[in-house]
């Protein structure tokens, strides 16, 4: 079984949230999702400054095995970017919840992140499956 | 079709070793170890093993192996003269469609080695068969050989540290494309990644430890995922991918594997094939693209001479972009379009050839 840490939220199309305390909310891949697709060659990140709605497709995750597409699950503005992944797509690989993170967004609306799945509506959506 | 997918008598060193498996064509056989691209470098930089034992092993005896085997195969055994010489052939249909492609090794002129994929172990056992009438010889399968692939620069260094002393000077200067058996071991000088090494037919019951000892030696397992980006940066053909048998050899980068002499020699195929020569449209060529995305198979492209398809396309470890292979009609330029993700792509068309040694093929 893949780790689902407790701590954060997740969107059924397997993006995990983790709020920041500040308005702001750091958005990766779950380490299922990584898993399902191996190792990670390029990893599109949208731009600072853009404006995007819940379930918009704004990243692309390109794995040896196939392109994904990464969705927004709450609204707000990108104000941050992880820039490592220029140079080193594998920390989605090795680690989906720290340096592996893709983007953060000011929320419009914190409302949304409350909606997201926990970690144990996560698992078992990934059970479904 | 079984349900229950094989297993190679690998499968329980490869669950130790914490193997990702998926369902090969029937067989259920590791993808990775964690990284794919760890695991390709690996092989392009030390050295790398690939458990093969799914691969179907078939011996050819009998006073006629050679005449059956002129007919049977594309290539002209006729050429091979030196025991332990091996030759790579494609064995076609009546149509000129590639049945499946093979190694094939000459220990004498009524005595043969065939390796054959997995993937068609049936369909080929029943076309040796089929082709089979009439020739006095002998089609024994062998299915108590586990093979395991050691490849890279340092593969054979590596290998060389189980190996007996005789086994040692058996393989001492052997050149490449050659197989000798010495103690319990066939060794031959054969792989498919593009770079030195061994592929080793071991008895099924000795293959768990020596597996274990390749391991000992610092050899990395490699998987399912590394194998198919090595062969395609080497430019090997993928059976069912880049050719299969609506396919003519010679639209698939295989015509070199075609001996057309001498013409009275009669073989399964060879009017279609000769008349795909005349008239045949399309050929494989490589592609690259170097900004970001991956080509993937099954993907449309467009050349010239019209529409194409790609039928092997991955991002490669060595050169960090992505490159393919694809069936296109001809005539051909020097760029073809690729449909990525909604948007049409020029990339570069090449030779399919891109890594060997460790090394950029330069174009």
């Amino acid at each position: 079984m893949s780790n689902i840490p407790s701590e954060l939220r997740y969107a059924a199309s397997h993006e995990w949230v983790r709020p920041e305390g500040d308005g702001t909310y750091t958005v990766g891949i779950s380490e299922h999702a990584q898993e399902l697709l191996g190792d990670m060659v390029f990893v599109e990140v949208p731009d600072v400054g853009d404006t995007v709605a819940a379930g918009d497709d704004v990243a692309v995750a390109e794995s040896v095995k196939a392109a994904s597409d990464v969705y927004a699950p709450i609204g707000g503005e990108v104000v941050a970017v992880n820039e490592e992944l220029e140079d080193s797509p594998e920390l989605v690989n090795s680690d989906p919840y720290g340096d592996g993170w893709l983007f953060r967004i000011k929320a419009d609306d914190d409302g949304e992140f409350n909606e997201l799945l926990d970690a144990e509506a996560y698992e078992n959506s990934i059970d479904e499956e | 079709m079984s349900t229950t997918p094989s297993k190679t008598v690998l499968h329980p060193k490869h669950l130790e070793a914490g193997a990702k498996m998926v369902d090969f064509h029937g067989w259920e056989m590791p993808i990775n170890y964690g990284s794919q691209i760890e695991e390709h470098h690996a092989v392009r930089r030390d050295a790398g093993m690939f458990d093969v034992s799914h691969m179907t092993i078939v011996d050819i005896k009998g006073p006629q192996a050679k005449a059956y085997l002129r007919y049977l195969l594309a290539n002209d055994v006729d050429k091979l003269k030196v025991k332990g010489k091996a030759l790579y052939s494609g064995m076609l249909n009546e149509q000129g469609g590639v049945v499946d492609d093979l190694i094939c090794y000459y220990f004498a002129d009524d005595d043969y080695r065939l390796v054959v994929n997995s993937a068609t172990r049936e369909k080929d056992i029943n076309w040796l068969n089929k082709v089979a009438e009439g020739f006095d010889m002998q089609i024994i399968e062998q299915s108590d050989l586990a093979m395991i692939a050691v490849q890279g620069p340092n593969a054979k260094e590596k290998a060389a540290t189980l190996f007996s002393d005789e086994q040692k000077a058996a393989v001492e200067g052997m050149k490449p494309f050659f197989g000798v058996f010495s103690g319990d071991l066939f060794i031959a000088t054969t792989g498919y990644t593009g770079e030195a090494g061994y592929e080793i037919m071991v008895p099924a019951g000795d293959a768990g430890a020596f597996w274990q000892k390749l391991l000992d030696a610092g050899v990395q397992p490699c998987g399912l995922g590394a194998r198919d980006t090595l062969r395609l940066e080497a430019g090997m053909n993928l059976y069912g991918q880049d050719m299969d048998e609506n396919i003519s050899p010679l639209a698939a980068n295989m015509g070199w594997t075609i001996s057309w002499l001498p013409e009275e020699r009669e073989f399964m195929g060879r009017t279609a094939v000769e008349e795909y020569n005349r008239s045949g449209k399309e050929k494989l060529v490589g592609l690259v693209m170097e900004e970001k995305g991956v080509l993937r198979t099954g993907q449309k492209i467009k050349v010239e001479g019209g529409d194409g398809v790609i039928t092997s396309g991955s991002f490669s470890p060595t050169l960090g972009h992505s490159i393919a292979m694809a069936r296109v009609p001809t005539p051909v330029g020097a760029s073809a379009e690729v449909e990525m993700r909604k948007k049409w792509v020029t990339v570069k068309v090449v030779k399919p050839s891109f890594v060997r040694n460790g090394k950029k093929v330069e174009h």
